[in-house]
């Protein structure tokens, strides 16, 4: 195997390569080695504790509960961020200084500052100032909060989807007499839309990830929050973690893979123009203004 | 609140009044644990990265199965479960202390970091991994064939071109990572994040208290970006 670092292996980088395995193997097993024997010490590998989850009990009243409430915040956020964002990044490449400007500046702001704020913030709003209930308050704060966020990432998402366009789109759009208006929803935006959706089904492993902060300090019963009381209840604190953690791992699994399958797709497909923003252009949308224009990259590698 | 109410003296210190009741911390105090926190995560993760990083583009097999491993099961789980993890599992359960067994905030902000770090780890390696392959495999190819040695390869050539590339996607990290700091509220370090909890929740000036917070996270991350961001563009390799 080639590559930029070293050439394909001859016999003495073969030693040392085994070398080098049986030595990272070593200290591998004396981790796990330790981490077992705490767990055996903790009595944490006791099967009492892991029987729970194979009767229906934990799953039915704690996790499944827990984990459609995280679904819930995730796709209500995302379903209610996704016109916003539009409208915001369609805002920030307006021709009109008026609206460019203020568009940019909303999403610069909540770009740079953490959703926890937003949340806790929401929450406290919505105790103040609305009736809505002790009860729903947790998954309106939430949602707020994520919207209020990823709506500024997904603006950023739309702006860099129709900046990695080919220019010669809008130029024959001007060409056969479009107006910006018929030029942007008849032309730009259904391709970025399927330059986007990889890139909107990445964020969404964001949204689901975020969706714990609520459980922990607004009190959302989502997956995490369920955790807690589960664990109160069989005393199971490291098997309910494995368990949690295992369920978000699939989850935000099938989401990537779902995410890469599409980019994958859409870069063979010869229907499209060949810009497609992938995962790697989310993470860098999801900090704040890092390199100039986002599609930059984006337009790079189409 | 009108223009005039607050261009009188004493009513600008009525409205600002109950930030002189928060003195543990105060205000600028929980912000400099933020930036602790930043700074810690920041240099722990960029070891920690980089080894990961080394294992991912190394050609033992193991140790590149294990940096994919690890990245890929850290980057699907949220952070707020791995800092809870790290104090009701590590700290409880493992006995981790991380040296302060008695002393419970400043466990708690080393766990933090601890978690941070892990998290954060595996985003800085694949920034750097991508990094690594943005450098063309000829530019390897044509320095081997002058006879440069792999240390030669690696430091006058692969390197420069990686480390230039990367100051922009490191740059999103350590953002990220000043964003992500507040999750250590989960755990009760008293960050920027916790003191607004408590301030919001005990005061009647909710936004203006949402407003503090909020200008100061972008004092912390708009500087940063801007100042990286000119740096990327100017060290890019145009090719």
């Amino acid at each position: 195997m080639t590559s930029v670092l070293y050439d394909a292996p001859g016999p003495r980088a073969k030693r040392r390569n085994l070398i080098l395995s049986v030595v990272f193997f070593a200290l591998l097993a004396l981790l796990l080695w330790w981490v077992w024997q705490t767990m055996d010490d903790k009595g944490q590998l006791k099967w009492a504790l892991w029987k729970p989850f194979t009767e229906s009990e934990a799953w039915t009243t704690y996790l499944l509960p827990g984990l459609s409430n995280t679904l819930k915040a995730a796709a209500l956020a995302m379903v209610i961020a996704l016109p916003l964002g539009a409208i915001f990044g369609i805002a920030r490449m307006s021709d009109h200084r008026w609206v460019r400007i203020p568009a940019g500046a909303v999403v610069e702001f909540f770009r740079a500052i953490p959703v926890l704020l937003l949340m806790l913030f929401a929450n406290e709003f919505y105790a103040r100032s609305t009736d809505i209930s002790t009860e729903d308050r947790p998954l309106y704060a939430v949602v707020t909060g994520l919207v209020l966020y990823n709506a500024s990432v997904l603006a950023e998402i739309v702006r860099a989807g129709i900046l990695a366009l080919p220019s010669g789109q809008t130029e024959a759009a001007k060409a056969i007499g479009l107006r910006k208006g018929q030029t942007m929803t008849s032309i730009l935006l259904p391709q970025a839309v399927t330059a986007m959706l990889p890139a909107i089904v990445s964020q969404l492993v964001v949204i689901v990830k975020d969706t714990a902060l609520g459980g922990v300090l607004l009190n959302f019963t989502e997956l995490l929050n369920s955790r807690g009381t589960l664990a109160a209840n069989y005393a199971n604190v490291i098997p309910s973690f494995i368990v949690v953690a295992v369920i978000y791992i699939i989850l935000n699994f099938i989401l990537t893979s779902f995410a890469s399958w599409l980019e994958g797709r859409l870069r063979r497909s010869k229907r499209s123009t060949g810009a497609v923003l992938g995962a790697e252009d989310v993470d860098d949308l999801n900090a704040a203004e890092v390199g100039g224009a986002p599609g930059a990259g984006a337009v790079g590698k189409a | 609140m009108s223009a005039t109410y607050v261009t009188h003296p004493e009513a600008r210190e009525i409205v600002f009044d109950f930030l002189s009741d928060y003195d543990d911390p105060s205000l600028l105090g929980a912000f400099w644990v933020t930036v602790q926190l930043t700074v810690f995560s920041a240099i722990g993760s960029l070891v920690w990265g980089t080894l990961l990083a080394a294992m991912r583009v190394s050609p033992v097999p193991l140790m590149r199965g294990f940096g994919t491993a690890y990245v890929n099961i850290v980057r699907n789980i949220p952070l707020t479960v791995i800092i809870v993890f790290t104090s009701l599992g590590l700290a409880d359960i493992f006995g981790v202390t991380m040296g302060a067994p008695d002393d419970f905030e400043l466990q708690g902000f080393r766990l933090a970091v601890l978690g941070l770090v892990a998290y954060t780890a595996a985003f800085v390696c694949e920034a750097l991994r991508s990094g690594i392959n943005t450098v063309p495999v000829g530019q390897a190819e044509a320095a081997r064939a002058l006879g440069l040695s792999f240390t030669q390869v690696l430091s006058l050539v692969v390197l420069p071109q990686a480390f230039r590339s990367v100051i922009g996607p490191l740059a999103n990290v350590l953002i990220a990572l000043t964003k992500n700091t507040t999750v250590a509220a989960a755990i009760g370090v008293g960050e920027a994040a916790l003191l607004m909890k408590e301030m919001i929740e005990n005061e009647a000036q909710t936004v203006l208290i949402g407003a503090i917070f909020a200008f100061g996270f972008v004092v912390l991350t708009l500087p940063t970006g801007l100042f990286l961001g000119w740096l990327s563009k100017r060290l890019a390799v145009k090719r």
